[in-house]
């Protein structure tokens, strides 16, 4: 079965990178229990400053992958600290409301400051293509895998195992307790946010470069199917966000591999709302009790 | 001293309003895609308009019913979304009252604004959108491009007798009304001739990866991989398919007719067909004068979009002049009996329908331009 064999490989690729971006989504829910609809947006703002550093600086995939994650950190802290913030205390509605608000703002922030025409990402690694057995893996796709995987390993013992990882697990745990451990709560939330925008950014630069065209729309459909990993993983878990993006990967290619392209979405997203019907916290979540 | 003033601003005031309300101009609209997807296909529709409608006004305007009377063109963005195409179509009929309207250009687009434009008995001529259902049926809709019955019948010739192919495979945007179309004509074209299509698939709007589609569309073994899509996703098509290891021709349709896929997709472009408008290099004196001037004024060649827009207006400017009056039902009329209009892509004639009669030509792409290849007639 070569064909299968290959079409693994693509869903792998388009797996790493929805996980990168589900982590943000997840990570932010995690401590504000606010679903950030502006993520898909941050991740297109991520691809583009990748998309500065490479063309207009010219800089090599590393300093670009650094850049771009860094510059995309700071937007992330500058949106909690100007749009959620105050809104901390509001009703969860108005601060949903302002995260698609702050989604529209950057669209149209990118579609007027750097014009609606779609732009070429330069090639940051060299193009080959190895025949492995009965497959065909290009090197930018190596690249995509080695460098997600990294930055999930990453993500996963600094939040298992460092202070300030156990901190921002207790944030999410209870936010009214943690200032009496002397723990600033948010430093935390920032720290958050710099963190799944800087994912985000890693997201943008590795997908900018498997699929070289971007514009300032693109962040919407990836978006919303990162966020929709992320609720199958179960929403605020941070290894349920890994596993949902590569469950969400496969079935959309898998179902195209084996039933007709027209159906794709209908049918992948179709299996996935069935899954929440018999799991409705996700893969991995642990049901919410709601305290009266 | 404050009191001239005054009275000055008065008379500003007055001859301004006199001005807009005079029946003196004849106003136009514009309908194009200058944001969404496709922007490039809006600017260019945009810039031959201003062109168009600057070298009417430089030469004292149109002669209706024996004085010259100055155009007054109106250009709104409908975004590349339907809705909003159809929302841009009623506000330029009823709040602008224009007397025609050009565009859009994106057969998603100009359906729905069709619609509008027929209920409101104002002609509209859509420069690009090739799909029939655009004129399908309507009195009021007219379009300066051939449609896609007879472009998906060239392609089909053209894979079929041209590039000897015997097995296509299709991949295209079956959220699009533009890619769906000339998909199946393609399909049911190419089979009557005589070949197979091996794999008929499908993406959605947006999708960035085929990788899926791709992989199967390989393992069947094709002899040309055929991609009606837009200028922005078939660069990324080309790519995916080399590195799945497909290494066949690929042919296109005319939304491939800007330069912008070749900035996009370099060398994956390089020697790939496509089925057009108009060919620059082969270019009839009228042609001539229009790509001249158009380089002149901004710095680059005219692609199909902006040849078909300057038609577009053409063929509008002819139809008022030979009405005599701005009224839409007189205009409609002389719309429909132009029998003879040589424009820059080509001699058109309208009998009895909305679409034009005319010719394609095929293009190659070489050295990062576009080459005439050979043309096609009905």
């Amino acid at each position: 079965m070569p064909f299968v064999a290959q079409q693994m490989v693509n869903a792998l690729q388009l797996g790493s990178i929805y996980a990168l971006i589900a982590l943000g989504y997840t990570l932010v829910y995690g401590v504000l229990r606010l679903i950030n609809f502006a993520h898909g947006d941050i991740f297109m703002v991520g691809a583009f400053f990748s998309f500065f550093a490479a063309a207009v600086l010219g800089l090599p995939f590393l300093p670009t992958l650094l850049a771009s994650m860094a510059a995309t950190a700071l937007l992330g802290v500058m949106i909690e600290r100007l749009a959620y913030r105050p809104l901390r205390h509001a009703p969860r509605v108005s601060a949903v409301i302002t995260a698609l608000g702050v989604g529209l703002f950057l669209e149209h922030f990118t579609l007027a400051s750097v014009g609606a025409q779609p732009r070429l990402m330069p090639p940051l690694i060299a193009s080959a293509v190895y025949q492995a057995g009965p497959v065909r893996v290009t090197t930018v796709q190596l690249v995509i895998f080695l460098v997600a995987l990294l930055l999930m390993l990453i993500l996963d013992r600094f939040v298992n195992r460092t202070l300030t990882g156990m901190a921002m697990r207790a944030v999410s745990w209870d936010k009214s307790v943690v200032p009496l451990m002397g723990i600033s709560v948010d430093r935390i939330i920032a720290l958050t946010f710099a963190i799944g925008s800087g994912l985000a950014a890693a997201g943008g630069l590795l997908y900018a470069t498997a699929y070289p065209v971007i514009e300032p729309y693109m962040g919407v459909l990836v978006g919303w199917k990162a966020f929709v990993a992320a609720v199958v993983g179960g929403i605020g878990v941070i290894r349920g966000a890994m596993l949902g993006a590569f469950v969400l990967g496969g079935a959309e290619v898998l179902v195209a591999a084996f039933l007709p392209s027209t159906y794709r979405d209908f049918i992948a997203f179709g299996l996935l709302l069935l899954l929440l019907i018999f799991r409705p916290q996700g893969i991995l979540g642990r049901r919410e009790v709601q305290k009266v | 001293m404050r009191r001239r003033l005054l009275l000055l601003l008065v008379l500003t005031l007055a001859c301004g309003a006199w001005g807009v309300a005079s029946a003196q101009e004849i106003v136009i609209g514009l309908n194009a895609e200058l944001t969404g997807s496709i922007p490039v296909v809006g600017q260019s529709s945009r810039n031959a308009a201003l062109m168009a409608v600057d070298e009417v006004n430089a030469a004292g305007g149109l002669l209706v019913g024996g004085t010259r009377r100055p155009v007054r063109l109106i250009i709104e963005d409908n975004q590349d979304n339907p809705a909003i195409a159809a929302a841009v179509a009623q506000k330029l009929i009823y709040q602008d009252r224009v007397v025609a309207m050009i565009g859009p250009n994106a057969s998603r687009d100009a359906i729905p604004a069709a619609t509008i434009a027929e209920s409101a008995r104002t002609p509209m001529i859509s420069p690009w959108s090739t799909n029939p259902q655009t004129t399908a049926g309507k009195r009021y809709v007219f379009r300066a491009c051939f449609t896609d019955d007879f472009q998906g019948r060239v392609v089909a010739s053209f894979v079929y007798n041209d590039l000897g192919a015997r097995r296509a495979a299709v991949l295209y945007d079956v959220a699009s009304d533009y890619n769906k179309g000339i998909a199946e004509i393609f399909r049911s074209s190419f089979t009557e001739l005589g070949g197979q299509v091996v794999a008929f698939e499908t993406y959605t709007t947006g999708d960035r990866d085929f990788s899926s589609q791709l992989t199967r569309i390989t393992a069947l073994q094709p002899d040309v991989l055929f991609l009606p899509n837009y200028y922005s996703e078939v660069p990324l098509q080309i790519q995916q398919a080399r590195n799945l290891g497909y290494s066949g021709p690929v042919v296109g349709s005319d939304s491939w007719g800007s330069a912008e896929i070749i900035t996009l997709g370099g060398q994956a472009m390089e020697g790939q067909y496509f089925t057009t408008h108009y060919a620059p290099d082969i270019a009839t004196p009228e042609a001539r004068r229009f790509i001249e001037g158009y380089e002149a004024r901004y710095g680059a060649t005219p692609d199909d979009v902006a040849a078909l827009t300057y038609d577009a207006f053409g063929m509008l400017f002819q139809a008022i002049q030979a009405a005599g009056s701005t009224d839409r039902e007189a205009i409609r009329e002389a719309l429909a009996q132009i029998t003879e209009f040589t424009g820059v892509t080509g001699t058109m004639s309208f009998r009895g329908s909305g679409d034009p009669e005319k010719t394609a030509v095929v293009l190659q792409i070489q050295e990062g331009a576009f080459r005439y290849f050979g043309s096609a007639a009905p």
